[in-house]
C-alpha cells in the first residue's frame, strides 16, 4: 500500500519498518569467486565484520509491483535473499540470545546492477528505485528448523536459474543479528538479509522472475522498463 | 524561519527560537529555556544519505584524490540522536572523529531532477555531526556501516531552517569546537560537488521523497575525540549543534 510518498508494509502478522539492511559477501563461496584478489588492494584483506549496506525506501516494491530496470542499466543482478524479520529489539545481543530477537523470515528480492568493484559503497548500483521485493507472508521462527540450512531457487521466466542454499555462510541468521546489535540496535519490523550466493543470474525488462526458499513459499515478480511505456 | 522539534512535559513540540538565546517557544504558546527540553531531530528523516571526501582539503588529509563521481553512502535512522545527545565511544577504539556538515532536507519529491531546478526540492538546512572511528574501516564498501551508522553516531539539529531564509546556493562558514577550541573549519562554497548538482546526481537513479536528508561532507580538521568531551559544530545563519561523547560504562558495556 502507498500512502503519499511513503510505503507502508503492513505484512501480516508483522509490521515492517521499512529499514532493509544487505550483507555483502556473507557465503564463502561468493568471497572464494574473487580468488586472489581479496588480498590484493584495494581490499588488502577479507572483510572481517560484516559489511552492510542499506535498501532505502525509495528502492522498496511491493509485492506484484515490477521491478524496474532503465536504458542507463539494462541488465539488473536478482539477489535472491533470506529475510531476517526482527521481532525484539536487538542491542548488544550474543549469538545465542540473539535467535529470540527474531520474529520470523520473509524471501528478499534485492536486484542491483552488476558491478565488479567493492572498494567503495555502491549506491548506484544497490539503492536505485523499484529494486528490493519483500514478500508478503514473514513465516514464524518456530516454523523455520534451522534458518542457515534452506534451499534456495531462482526461476527467470520459468526456467531454474539458479539452486543455492542459506548454507556455507560466515555468519548465520543469529550470528549476523549478534554482530551488527554490537554496533546498531535492530528494531522490530527491521528486515536483514543473509547474503546472497554466488552466481546471482541476470535479467533484463521483460523477464519473470521468482524465488524460492524452503519453507517460506514463493515470490514473483516482473522486470519492467522504467520508461513510460517500456517493455513489461 | 527555525523550527525544532522537542520534548517537553511529556509530549513532543515543535518549538522556534524565543525571544533570548537560552529560550525556545513551543507552539502551544510556553516559553521554556532550551535546556530544560529533550530535542530531537528536527525532521524524521527517511533516507539519509551522506558524502565522504566532498571538502579538497579533507579529501587531501585523508591522502585521497578527489573523486570523479561522489562518494556517497547511506545512513539508518537507528544511527540518529538530537542536540546534546550522547555518542559512545568504544573502549577499544583509538580514533574517533567528528565532521561538521551542512545537511539539505529535501522538501519535494526528487526523480532526475535537473541542477538548475535543485533549489526547488529543497525543504531546508540544518546541522550534522557525522561520527566516524576509523579503527573500524576495512576496504569493503568503505566506510562501512561499522564506522559509520553506529548508534548514537549522528547528531542531527536543532534546527531546520527554511531554504528561502539562506542563500543560494548557500555559502555559509563552519566550524567544530572541542570543549570551546576551535579544532575544523570550512566553508560550504568549497564543497567539490555542491548541493545542487548532489540532488541532480542522487535523483538520477533514486526518487528522493520529503524527509529525505543529504549530509554533504566536512571539510579539513578533524581530531580524535575523548570521553567526556563537548563538541560543538556551528554553520552560519544555521545554529550550533552540541553534544558529548561518553564512554562504554553509560551503556552499561
Amino acid at each position: 500500500m502507498a500512502r503519499g510518498d511513503e510505503l507502508i508494509f503492513d505484512v501480516a502478522p508483522y509490521r515492517l519498518s521499512g529499514n532493509v539492511y544487505g550483507v555483502l559477501m556473507n557465503h564463502r563461496a561468493a568471497l572464494a569467486a574473487l580468488g586472489d584478489a581479496v588480498h590484493q588492494p584495494p581490499y588488502k584483506a577479507p572483510p572481517q565484520s560484516a559489511v552492510l549496506y542499506i535498501k532505502p525506501r525509495n528502492s522498496l516494491v511491493l509485492p506484484g509491483q515490477p521491478v524496474l530496470v532503465d536504458e542507463a542499466v539494462r541488465e539488473l543482478e536478482v539477489g535472491a535473499a533470506l529475510g531476517v524479520v526482527i521481532g525484539r529489539t536487538a542491542c548488544a545481543v550474543s549469538a545465542s540470545d540473539a535467535l529470540a530477537c527474531i520474529a520470523g523470515y520473509v524471501i528478499v528480492a534485492d536486484f542491483s546492477v552488476p558491478h565488479e568493484a567493492f572498494f567503495r559503497p555502491a549506491i548506484r548500483f544497490k539503492a536505485r528505485d523499484a529494486s528490493c521485493v519483500i514478500g508478503a507472508n514473514v513465516v514464524a521462527r518456530a516454523a523455520i528448523t534451522d534458518a542457515d540450512a534452506l534451499g534456495v531457487r531462482v526461476f527467470v521466466d520459468a526456467r531454474l536459474a539458479q539452486r543455492s542454499s542459506t548454507a556455507g555462510t560466515f555468519r548465520g541468521a543469529a550470528q549476523l543479528v549478534s554482530d551488527v546489535s554490537e554496533f546498531m540496535t535492530l528494531s522490530p519490523g527491521d528486515v536483514l538479509m543473509t547474503g546472497v550466493a554466488p552466481g546471482a543470474p541476470r535479467v533484463g525488462a521483460g523477464a519473470a522472475v521468482a524465488i524460492e526458499i524452503d519453507g517460506l513459499g514463493r515470490l514473483e515478480m516482473r522486470v519492467r522498463d522504467a520508461a513510460p511505456g517500456g517493455a513489461a | 524561519m527555525k523550527r525544532a522539534r522537542v520534548a517537553f512535559a511529556g509530549a513532543v513540540h515543535e518549538a522556534t527560537p524565543g525571544a533570548t538565546e537560552a529560550s525556545i517557544r513551543l507552539a502551544d504558546g510556553r516559553v521554556i529555556a532550551g535546556d530544560s527540553a529533550v530535542w530531537l531531530t528536527p525532521v524524521e528523516p527517511g533516507t539519509i544519505i551522506a558524502l565522504g571526501l566532498n571538502y579538497a582539503d579533507h579529501a587531501k588529509e585523508l591522502a585521497f584524490k578527489a573523486q570523479d563521481v561522489p562518494l556517497a553512502f547511506l545512513k539508518s535512522p537507528s544511527s540518529l540522536i538530537g542536540h546534546r545527545g550522547q555518542t559512545r565511544r568504544p573502549a577499544d577504539a583509538t580514533f574517533m572523529h567528528y565532521e561538521c556538515e551542512l545537511a539539505v532536507v529535501i522538501g519535494k519529491p526528487a526523480r532526475r531532477v535537473a541542477r538548475a531546478e535543485a533549489l526547488a526540492h529543497v525543504a531546508g538546512y540544518t546541522i550534522a555531526n557525522d561520527y566516524a572511528i576509523r579503527d573500524y574501516l576495512e576496504n569493503w564498501y568503505r566506510p562501512n556501516l561499522r564506522v559509520k551508522n553506529r548508534d548514537g553516531g549522528t547528531v542531527l539539529g536543532p534546527w531546520l531552517v527554511d531554504a528561502a531564509d539562506l542563500p543560494w546556493p548557500p555559502q555559509l562558514e563552519l566550524h567544530t569546537s572541542v570543549n570551546g577550541r576551535i579544532v575544523q573549519r570550512g566553508n560550504t562554497r568549497d564543497l567539490v560537488f555542491d548541493i545542487a548538482f548532489l540532488i541532480e546526481y542522487l535523483s538520477g537513479f533514486m526518487t528522493l521523497a520529503p524527509g529525505d536528508v543529504i549530509l554533504t561532507g566536512t571539510p579539513e580538521g578533524v581530531i580524535d575525540v575523548a570521553v567526556g568531551d563537548e563538541v560543538v559544530c556551528a554553520i552560519e545563519g544555521i545554529g550550533s549543534l552540541a553534544n558529548t561523547i561518553v564512554g562504554d560504562a553509560v551503556f552499561g558495556r
